[in-house]
């Protein structure tokens, strides 16, 4: 084995050693908490979803005969905000962060594990909030815009609230982990050998340590401008509502490499095992997660083109936008090197990563032209954006989570889940997704505006294929559940490297004891020597 | 919980002595009655604004400096302690050349 050696841990009781309800909700163990992130936000996901077929079910008729108007705009908000906030970014970074991070770097635990166990509480704190947000529910948008937000008359208060709580949970992760991967890293993991996964949950937690403080304060303001009416976004009281725009797109463009950047750590550890084939351009992935995340600081102007900003202000921004495009076709052409002339095997990880690469190409090109001035004045608002960004959000980063999901399963659970309906599941997502979101893109283009339960009747079909691709898509997540869960029952064992993965979170047993290595290994070589004879 | 075997970084101890730690709090108390005092004139309302965001620019650096250890701690910690104030500048800096540059016939 290239990554130092297989230790010796066999006859220690997993981490799923002691059972009990309160050894959970106490743990400090950052597998169980990763374990508790992905429950919880599994959970979220598919709540979410089902707001988004209740909305998909709605528009499959120009008039609104299923939800009223209102209840139409509560769905979108509660869609938004749940797959935004509660699902996507504590999803890929918290939950899969949380268990592989320290496996990987050659660690016990991470750098604060009971700040790790508090950070979990805060995020259940915040969700808690969420829930009583429901009793008035708002219908703002995941975006809460002023004016709007601060007129409405539902509960913007309480679900910013919640939000407000969840970012603290997302800022000690990240604090977490960037003091983990400088403090904790085993002998010979050096930053040149460092999975790439790593690399990009670095990036990551930058972001969220550094990105995720603007839009507390923001959401602090926005609640203030409601319950004590203090002007920050009104211009009667000298007060701008482009400048909660601002503030907001300050955090949440950064928000978007947050969700995204993890997928991208994954497809760099699936991608070589798959293709047999040593990483193509380790140092330009991993600086290119970097180049990423400092990026997406320059560019969030281009969220308010028409917004009514300046247009020296825009201008500069469209340029920028141009810039982030950059550092991500690097990876994505690394990728593509990697498995030229590889030995590829197509198991369900490597097909949820291929599709990351289609789709994920797609969400980026489409984002370019959102980020062209003069395209973005006709497209905004419309359904192309609402395409593009389901292309990035699921087709790139959901689509690089559950290719998580299903790598490294057995070391999560120490079981498999049955490999052919794991790819049926795949082949439903991945045609229901398609069919679900490309006709979005021919209407926005046409014109048609998101956030409208009612809509001229030239586009009925378009949203009918629409409508009708989600039906495909759900099944194949709820066929993907239904698997995975089967699989925890499952009788026969995982073994110690299913793949045959280099990365030394493959040298534990399959689940890891509860502190994962018996002796701090040694790295010797690198992650990513496939294919050496 | 983990007992971590791996000891990286600096362990040692840094105590900061009654005597700084009267001072910086006499400095922070000063700078409150500071902000409240230069409040009750009208220097103009940039000029105001200015002087209140100096003054707990000042605190918060001493706050950062003593009582959060920053000055014991090293470069890398500088950096992520640094680089918000250049994305604060950024975001302050950027929001007003925007509304500096808006074409006036729309406003």
């Amino acid at each position: 084995m290239a990554n130092g050696t297989a230790h010796d841990t066999m006859a220690e009781p997993s981490f799923y050693e002691p059972k009990g309800f309160m050894s959970w909700l106490l743990t400090t163990d950052h597998k169980r908490i990763g374990i508790m992130y992905l429950v919880t936000i599994s959970f979220f996901f598919l709540v979410g979803g089902v707001f988004a077929l209740l909305m998909r079910y709605e528009l499959l008729t120009p008039e609104a005969d299923f939800l009223s108007p209102h209840t139409y705009n509560v769905f979108f908000t509660m869609h938004g905000s749940l797959m935004v906030f509660f699902f996507i970014v504590p999803g890929v970074a918290a939950s899969l962060g949380n268990f592989l991070i320290p496996l990987m770097i050659g660690a016990r635990d991470v750098a604060f594990p009971k700040l790790n166990l508090g950070s979990y509480w805060v995020y259940l704190a915040g969700t808690a909030i969420l829930f009583g947000a429901l009793l008035q529910p708002a219908d703002t948008g995941w975006t809460y815009y002023t004016p709007y937000s601060v007129q409405s008359q539902t509960d913007v208060v309480l679900i910013t609230l919640g939000v407000f709580v969840l970012g603290f949970s997302s800022i000690l992760t990240g604090m977490n982990f960037i003091v983990t991967i400088h403090k904790l890293r085993c002998p010979g993991m050096t930053w040149s050998r460092l999975p790439l996964f790593i690399w990009a949950s670095y990036a990551t937690a930058i972001l969220q340590l550094l990105a995720t403080p603007v839009v507390g304060i923001t959401l602090l303001l926005l609640i203030a401008e409601r319950t004590l009416g203090i002007g920050f976004f009104d211009p009667a009281k000298g007060g701008d509502p482009i400048l909660f725009q601002n503030f907001f797109w300050f955090y949440s463009h950064p928000a978007v490499y947050i969700m995204v950047i993890p997928a991208f750590g994954i497809i760099s550890e699936i991608i070589p095992v798959f293709a047999k084939k040593p990483i193509f351009g380790y140092k330009a992935i991993a600086y290119s997660s970097f180049a990423i995340a400092i990026i997406s600081f320059f560019v969030w102007l281009h969220h308010m083109f028409v917004s009514g900003i300046s247009e020296t202000a825009a201008a500069i921004f469209s340029f920028l936008t141009m810039l982030v495009a950059i550092p991500t076709a690097i990876k994505v052409f690394n990728w593509t090197a990697t498995m030229y002339r590889g030995s590829i095997s197509l198991e369900s990880p490597m097909l949820y990563a291929l599709s990351f690469l289609f789709l994920f190409t797609i969400g980026g090109l489409t984002g370019v032209y959102l980020g062209a001035l003069a395209v973005d004045v006709h497209l905004h608002d419309t359904y192309f954006v609402v395409a593009h960004m389901h292309y990035v959000m699921i087709g790139g980063t959901v689509f690089g989570f559950f290719g998580a999901i299903h790598f490294w399963y057995s070391k999560w659970f120490g079981r498999m889940f049955n490999e052919l309906v794991a790819k049926i599941a795949w082949f439903f997502f991945f045609v229901g997704f398609n069919v679900t979101f490309f006709p979005q893109f021919f209407m926005g283009v046409q014109g048609m505006p998101r956030r409208y339960a009612t809509y001229p009747a030239e586009f009925q079909t378009y949203h009918e294929i629409s409508t009708y691709g989600s039906w495909i898509l759900a099944v194949g997540v709820v066929i993907m559940f239904v698997n995975l869960i089967a699989g925890l029952f499952s009788k026969e064992k995982a073994p110690v490297n299913q793949y045959g993965s280099l990365s030394l979170e493959f040298t534990v047993p399959s689940p890891p004891p509860h502190e994962n290595f018996k002796d701090i290994p040694t790295v010797t070589d690198w992650t990513y020597g496939y294919g050496k004879k | 919980m983990s007992t971590h075997t791996q000891t990286h970084g600096h362990d040692e101890h840094h105590e900061i002595g009654p005597k700084t730690l009267i001072m910086v709090w006499l400095a922070l108390t000063v700078l409150t009655v500071v902000t409240i005092y230069i409040a009750l004139y009208d220097f103009g309302r940039a000029l105001n604004i200015i002087g209140a965001m100096t003054i707990a620019s000042i605190k918060a650096s001493i706050v950062a400096y003593y009582f959060m250890h920053l000055k014991f701690e090293d470069k890398l910690t500088w950096v992520y302690a640094l680089y918000p104030m250049f994305l604060l500048f950024l975001l302050i800096a950027t929001t007003i050349m925007e509304t500096f540059t808006r074409n006036p016939a729309l406003y």
